[in-house]
């Protein structure tokens, strides 16, 4: 039903902790692939982000994907990063969205199509991701286009945004975070939080701000499966992974990476749990899906909550 | 000022196939500064043609000609004679100086020799950086003088992506992040607070995306 709220906005409003993980889509057009991962998350996650073609690699569309898992049990977050889509196919692409029942989208920049598998290709960046959360508010309060023309049933999205607390020049990552949710983030996912301190520290930087109450922060957790991925995760630009847990992982030995990846995972839960202000968790367990169940069954947050 | 490099060597012969000469004509400006384009050049590259040539046995001669600004017609017009007796022009020139020259002169070929690249500026020997995109609506009183059109790799108007790291663009070390400069910038100005204001959707109209753009100034014309 139009208007009517989905899972994880209604989970967020009453109050309890959500869990939301990822699903990306295959580099094909099977749809089995995202229908049996789908069927894996159901009634373990509270909704699934369904990635736009991440690092710029060319998937299965965010919105049919999100479609087929909406399908199969798992309330999606369709993707749109303002990379490939100028602002007529972006609204025209949502209304379609929103017309097949999704409920949520999270907007983004888009990794630049230099890391993907068209570096060929011709960007768009009609609009950026502020500008286009501040329009999506706007079609949906006012009832309007971007262009200004009047849309008479537009798509009233539970509205997302992005934030990399260890990005850089922090104090303008802090303003544009501000930004994102005076345009009309009514939800947050953070990068990928391994330095538990740090985002300690930035959540109080958060609250001091009072951010926590105009929008859900939801934790990025990711799950490394071996020493390589944990340790090449510490290398990327932007992403904040403290010596002692690539040590703690190789300490662990080879054959045991997998279970010490799960046991860094829980322990980072834990931890993030008791920092107030955090809403919930959005776990990313990239080529790594199938232990998402485990995961979050072993954090103790299963079942989910009922919708009241 | 224009920024262009001069274009692959079997490139331009590829093009100058059939042709037994041409006249390679220089530009006096931009291209003249940024090194690609300008009399030594042409001269230059007159002589590699002619050298290479003869090295693989084929006939072929090259007079170098330098015209002040290839933009503009009364220019032009004073290369006249020489053009008209030319088999090809080999234009040195930027992409509008090309085209000028092939307006100008309807009966020859007019080949590019460079491969114009961008508006930018010289920031050491032999090294230029891309600074304007010609957007027709300038922002750089809100962005402390760094363009985010042309510099930020996503041209973002509102802040930095998540791939801003120790100063550089995600896209590569070598690029700065557009959004630090501005950062950096308002900061020492004490205008960071401005940042806060959401910068709406651009009205492309006025650049490229509006259709091929003409200036017209009637207090001149
Ligand atoms: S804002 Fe537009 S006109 Fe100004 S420097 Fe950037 S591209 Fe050029
Ligand atoms: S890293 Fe900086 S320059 Fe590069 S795309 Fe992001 S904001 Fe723009």
């Amino acid at each position: 039903m139009p208007g009517e709220k989905g899972n994880l906005q209604k989970i967020l409003e009453q109050g309890a902790f959500s869990v939301s993980a990822e699903i990306g889509p295959p580099m094909g057009a099977d749809a089995s692939v995202v229908i049996k991962k789908a069927q894996e998350l159901k009634g373990v996650v509270d909704a699934a982000n369904i990635t736009d073609n991440q690092t710029a690699v060319v998937r299965m569309s965010s919105i049919a994907a999100s479609y087929l898992s909406s399908m199969n049990g798992v309330e999606p977050v369709v993707q749109m990063t303002c990379r490939d889509r100028n602002r007529i196919a972006i609204q025209s692409d949502l209304l379609g969205a929103y017309a097949l029942g999704l409920k949520n989208l999270l907007v983004l920049s888009g990794d630049h199509q230099s890391f993907g598998n068209h570096p060929q290709s011709k960007n768009v960046f009609d609009v950026d991701s502020i500008q286009l959360l501040y329009s999506l508010r706007k079609m949906k309060e006012e009832g309007v286009f971007m262009g200004g023309s009047k849309c008479k049933s537009p798509a009233e999205f539970f509205l997302g945004a992005t934030v990399n607390p260890f990005a850089d020049p922090e104090e303008l990552q802090m303003i544009r975070l501000r930004k994102k949710i005076n345009a009309g983030a009514q939800f947050v996912q953070t990068q990928a939080i391994y330095d538990v301190a740090k985002f300690a520290e930035w959540m109080e930087k958060v609250r001091g701000l009072g951010l926590h109450k105009k929008a859900y922060i939801l934790a990025g957790i990711v799950v490394n499966k071996s020493l390589k991925s944990i340790e090449m995760t510490q290398i990327v630009p932007g992403m904040l992974v403290p010596c002692e847990l690539v040590e703690r992982m190789r300490a662990a030995g080879p054959g045991n990476y997998d279970s010490e990846g799960v046991g860094i995972a829980l322990d980072l839960i834990e931890e993030i749990r008791k920092i107030e202000g955090v809403s919930g968790i959005h776990i990313m367990a990239i080529g790594w899906e199938s232990i998402v169940p485990t995961l979050v069954a072993r954090a103790g947050l299963l079942p989910r909550p009922a919708i009241e | 000022m224009i920024v262009a490099e001069q274009k692959n060597i079997d490139e331009i012969r590829d093009s100058l196939e059939g042709f037994k000469s041409a006249v390679v004509a220089a530009c006096g400006t931009c291209v003249t500064v940024c090194m690609a384009g300008g009399e030594k050049e042409a001269l230059r590259l007159a002589a590699v043609l002619e050298i290479g040539a003869r090295e693989r046995g084929v006939q072929f001669s090259a007079d170098v000609i330098c015209i002040t600004r290839q933009c503009d017609m009364e220019f032009l017009a004073e290369a006249e004679d020489k053009l008209l007796a030319a088999e090809c022009i080999l234009s040195l020139g930027c992409g509008a100086g090309v085209q000028f020259l092939a307006e100008k002169f309807p009966s020859k070929v007019v080949i590019p020799g460079l491969n114009t690249e961008f508006i930018g500026v010289n920031r050491g020997l032999g090294y230029w950086t891309e600074m304007c995109q010609g957007c027709g609506d300038c922002l750089l009183a809100k962005t402390g003088g760094v363009c985010p059109v042309a510099r930020c790799s996503k041209s973002n108007f509102n802040g930095p992506c998540g791939g801003s790291a120790l100063g550089k663009c995600e896209i590569n070390e070598d690029t700065d992040c557009a959004w630090q400069l501005i950062y950096d910038r308002m900061k020492r100005l004490d205008r960071l607070e401005e940042l806060l204001e959401i910068e709406g959707a651009r009205d492309w109209r006025t650049s490229r995306d509006g259709g091929p753009r003409a200036a017209c100034r009637e207090d001149v014309r």
